[in-house]
């Protein structure tokens, strides 16, 4: 142990986020380091390897400006932690959860390092209770549910930044009388998106606190802003019982800021060069959705990705799908008639949606109306391909029924523009449709 | 024997100390480690905790022996980690999230319940090593309890009596005191008296599976498929279902919610063969994703080595692992942090014989005491892209005997399981289908055959229809089509989330031979028409 902060000018080189440090005595793996430039600028790093007196630190923020000769380093023999308090609400923060609204700091209740601890598992609870979007795509046919973590897969140019948007401003539990409160994190966004983001969140009625990252600001922030995020949403939900939904948003842009990491540190890339461990570090994100066993509050994760060319089988969906309880996913084609939202419901999946629906969580015919509409619709689409051949005219009197159902399933059930829908509205709706068509 | 840390580096740590043995237990920082590399001047250790507070001249000591487990009666119904450490009791002790413990002994087994030990000898007796002393019975299970000791001696003392652990059941002359529970590595394979050829059907009760490509008790296979494609959802169908007397489910860098699902499913259901709760017969070994990587690494072995256990007291046990590509990563880690050279897809290049030796583990054996028993495996794999042709299932197919290959246009179409029925085999086939015509049908061969060839006639038919329209098509080969869907629908199909979850042999038989009887009657009437 040592008594007091140590204090080091023995830097021996210096590259990008990576700083190695000479003859020190006694750091720790995790341990926060403090960095002072020759202007007295201050920098914040974290010790990540040790051999013998040498050690490695990643730094955060901007290392333009540091040399080795007047540089100083501090450890300061505690690791990477960060105040919690519900004051965090109203707030808006970096990365590196400095406030970023030009406000002092608020007071914490208690801190916690970004990090986290695993859930354990035998401590979970079964995520069952049914949260309202507002839109049917996803409460008629991919419900969501209190403590999942369920991502929204959408490509370039598609409107993920309005489906996010339309989510924040729509999202509600059933039960209104809980505490309910939205984490909004945003990663490499432009200033322009940022504004967008804070035009829709201060128009919110639910509380909220965001994290905020820019484009320009440095990549190793990009990888702690989720951190920070879901530190909030854990200490919201299980310390001041309050259901939280995080929004983060865009998981491409951290995966791209972890292989960009992982490069500087000369590790050995894995798949189109994203490091071998992504899955276990997105896995450390995600899993911090959940519910706990005989305990008020539950984090909710509505993760947003772009797919890479479109590809679904890219890495950065590929991995995530396999952690996630399902997908959202977003199609061009939907697009490009005007749908909104453009969810292609066949793709997408809620896994927890068996346990969410129903009588006393959404409505009795539910499970039935979705698994028809489901049905119908993907033989429609189906068809789509024959009709392109045969003509619609060649075909049976069922089939073009079929054809005209999957049209208007788009055009009035899916598609909903700015429109608010209850789950009671879906379902009407649904049934409608099912009746209009004569669908059993 | 102690040492210290010299360097530092993810999950794996340098230390001075000398002379540990390779695979050698050790406590780094009171931390559960495993010695993976010798070296002139000291060792690598692997650790299965976060590093995180980790430094130089932190304390490691040797404890003399390799990562083991401890087996006996009172584990049924528990969940433990990668390591054996009881979850449930972490969570009751310090809360729901896993903090960073020091603690490294924990009562492993549920002794709650009560299980009660048998003696067969009795005070004076004179007993050999290896020799039964007793029987322990819990859940309608009965377990051999042997004189663990490597000497003959004389019993001092035997009682009939709850099994506490780390209390004796019997003390010998000789000062030796036999424990309830015996300490095993779980790196290497319990001895086997002999193997025996496995050729005991093993029912699932999933129909694509029993009726196409059937699972024998001591045989292997895996179910590779892309995300959301139904292997999690198959394993636990077959995991409620299967007749077996034991399963072993090991969550491999999974999702933790699908363990609360589980446990709060199986808590609930009954054993269709006991009437009990089927968590009565279930082991769970739980290292989920975000729990560290290292001890997800050893989890498959913890979880082998019980089943072994389960096993060698006369038990068909069936161990489910999802998903051995996680595994296969964690290993990944562990050797690029040790900078050892990378083979393909930056794997180690023993990956294929380390899954090929956890493979072998399974098997049907003749037990000590001349009773039979057996391991079955069922593997899920994840492959990047659901892309099959990566080292992972490659090397798995090259070792199992069942491939039940998850189609991933299936599963969007919501046809589950999505198992392909074109690509999927078993090489068990042979072996049991004098089981299944003496046992279940004597038609179950001819049905079979028929039943793959309408499918194979549908695929071509569908390809023509595609052109044509359906429309256009023949009497006869419109009966077909319409017969292949109801094949896919009613027979393939099957909902795990229904009462039609589970299917017996028979009811099995009964609809695909109503389905192709009217098939046949259809056929006839068309030509009675023409
Ligand atoms: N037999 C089945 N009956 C009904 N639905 C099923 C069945 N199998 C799978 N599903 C559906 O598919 C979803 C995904 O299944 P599952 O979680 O088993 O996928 P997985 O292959 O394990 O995916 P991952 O690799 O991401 O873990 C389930 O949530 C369920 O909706
Ligand atoms: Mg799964």
């Amino acid at each position: 142990m040592r008594l007091s902060r140590h204090t080091y000018k023995t830097i021996s080189s210096i590259a990008g986020q990576l700083i190695f440090v000479e003859n020190v005595f006694s750091a720790k793996i995790g341990e926060m380091v403090k960095i002072i430039g020759p202007l007295e600028q201050k920098l914040d790093a974290e010790v990540l390897e040790i051999d013998g007196n040498i050690v490695l630190l990643q730094v955060f923020g901007n290392t333009h400006g540091l040399d080795i000769k007047n540089t100083r380093v501090i450890f300061s023999d505690s690791v990477l932690e960060v105040p919690l308090s519900k004051d965090m609400l109203g707030r808006i923060f970096t990365g590196s959860f400095y406030p970023r609204d030009l406000l002092p700091m608020f007071r914490g209740e208690k801190k916690m390092p970004i990090s986290g601890f695993p859930i354990n598992p035998a401590a979970r609870a079964r995520p069952s209770e049914f949260i309202e979007t507002g839109l049917s795509a996803i409460d008629g046919m991919n419900t969501l549910v209190k403590g999942q973590k369920l991502p929204i897969f959408s490509c370039a140019g598609l409107p993920s930044r309005e489906v996010a948007a339309f989510i924040l401003e729509h999202a509600r539990l059933s039960q209104s009388d809980k505490k309910f409160a939205v984490i909004f994190a945003a990663l490499g966004v432009t200033y322009d998106e940022y504004s967008f983001y804070m035009d829709i969140l201060n128009k919110l009625e639910t509380e909220y606190m965001a994290v905020i990252n820019l484009a320009e600001e440095p990549v190793i922030e990009r990888l702690l802003a989720p951190r920070v995020a879901l530190t909030a949403a854990e200490y919201l939900a299980f310390t001041e019982k309050m259901d939280v939904l995080t929004i983060i948003t865009d998981m491409t842009n951290y995966c791209d800021a972890l292989r960009e990491v992982s490069t500087a540190r000369e590790e050995l890339p894995g798949r189109r060069g994203y490091p071998g461990y992504m899955y276990s570090d997105l896995a450390f994100l995600y899993e911090r959705a959940g519910r706990i066993q005989n305990q008020e509050g539950s984090v909710t994760l509505l993760p947003i990705l772009t797919m890479p060319e479109d590809d679904i089988t890219h890495p950065i969906p590929d991995l995530t799908g396999y952690i996630t309880e399902g997908q959202i996913v977003l199609s061009r084609q939907m697009h490009d008639t005007g749908v909104f939202p453009p969810i292609d419901v066949l793709p997408s999946l809620s896994r927890l949606m068996q346990k969410g629906i129903g009588e006393g969580r959404t409505r009795a015919d539910h499970r039935n109306i979705s698994n028809r509409l489901y049905r119908h619709y993907a033989e429609g689409r189906d068809l789509r391909k024959l009709e392109a051949i045969v003509g619609k005219e060649g075909m049976s009197k069922e089939d073009q029924n079929l054809l005209n159902f999957a049209d208007a399933f788009e055009k009035e059930f899916i598609n909903q523009q700015d429109k608010r829908r209850s789950i009671d509205e879906t379902l009407d709706l649904s049934d409608a449709l099912l009746q209009r068509f004569k669908l059993a | 024997m102690k040492g210290k840390i010299i360097k530092v580096s993810g999950p794996t740590v340098h230390t001075d100390l000398q002379g540990l043995k390779l695979y050698e237990r050790v406590l780094v920082k009171g931390i559960t480690g495993e010695a993976v590399r010798l070296l002139k001047n000291g060792a690598v250790i692997q650790v299965y905790e976060e590093t995180s507070g980790l430094g130089i001249g932190d304390e490691v000591e040797s404890l003399g022996q390799p990562l083991s487990v401890k087996l006996g009666p009172g584990m049924l119904s528990a969940m433990y980690d990668g390591l054996q450490r009881p979850l449930t009791t972490i969570a009751e002790e310090s809360g729901a999230f896993i903090k960073r413990t020091e603690k490294t002994a924990y009562d492993v087994m549920k002794t709650k319940s009560e299980i009660i030990f048998y003696p067969i000898k009795k005070k004076g007796d004179t007993v050999k090593p290896g020799e039964i002393m007793g029987h322990a019975k819990e859940n309608d299970y009965s377990f051999e309890i042997r004189n663990n000791s490597k000497n003959t001696s004389k019993i001092t003392e035997i009682s009939e009596k709850i099994i506490k652990e780390n209390e004796p059941i019997a003390v010998l002359e000789n000062g030796f005191s036999i424990m309830p529970h015996e300490t095993l590595p779980v790196r290497t394979p319990r001895p086997v008296v002999e193997k025996l050829p496995a050729k005991e059907p093993l029912i699932t009760g999933q129909r694509i599976v029993d009726f196409l490509f059937p699972l024998v008790k001591g045989g292997a296979a895996i179910i590779p498929g892309g995300f959301g494609t139904g292997k999690t959802i198959l394993e636990q169908t077959i995991a409620k279902y299967a007749d077996v007397d034991i399963v072993v489910y090991a969550g491999c860098g999974e999702r933790g919610n699908e363990m609360a699902q589980l446990i709060e499913e199986f808590m609930s259901l009954k054993d269709p063969r006991t009437g009990e709760s089927l968590m009565k017969r279930t082991v769970l070994v739980v290292n989920t994703s975000n729990m560290p990587v290292a001890a997800r690494e050893a989890s498959i072995y913890t979880a082998v080595t019980i089943a072994e256990y389960y096993r060698d007291n006369g038990l068909d046990v069936l161990l489910l692992a999802d998903s051995i590509s996680r595994w296969a990563e964690a290993l990944r880690e562990i050797s690029t942090s040790l900078e050892e050279m990378p083979g393909e897809e930056g794997y180690p290049t023993y990956l294929a014989s380390r899954l090929s030796a956890f493979l072998e583990r399974a098997g049907a054996v003749k037990t000590a005491s001349g009773k039979k028993g057996s391991l079955s495996m069922i593997i899920s794999v994840s492959p990047p892209g659901g892309d099959f042709t990566e080292p992972v299932t490659q090397t798995l197919l090259r070792n199992t005997g069942v491939f039940l290959m998850l189609d991933t246009s299936l599963a969007h179409r919501r046809h589950f399981p999505a198992i392909n029925w074109f690509h999927s085999y078993s090489l068990y086939s042979k072996i049991i289908s004098e089981k299944f015509i003496s046992e279940i049908s004597p038609k179950w061969p001819v049905l079979k055959q028929r039943c793959v060839e309408i499918l194979q006639r549908e695929e071509s038919l569908l390809e023509v229809a595609e052109i044509v329209g359906k429309a256009g098509m023949q009497e006869n080969d419109k009966i077909l089509l319409q017969s292949a869907e109801r094949i896919r629908n009613e027979f393939l199909a099957q909902n795990a989330y229904s009462e039609d979850a589970l299917c017996r042999p028979h009811k099995t038989i009964e609809i695909i031979e109503k389905i192709l009887n009217d098939y046949d009657l259809k056929i006839k009437e068309a030509a009675v028409l023409q």
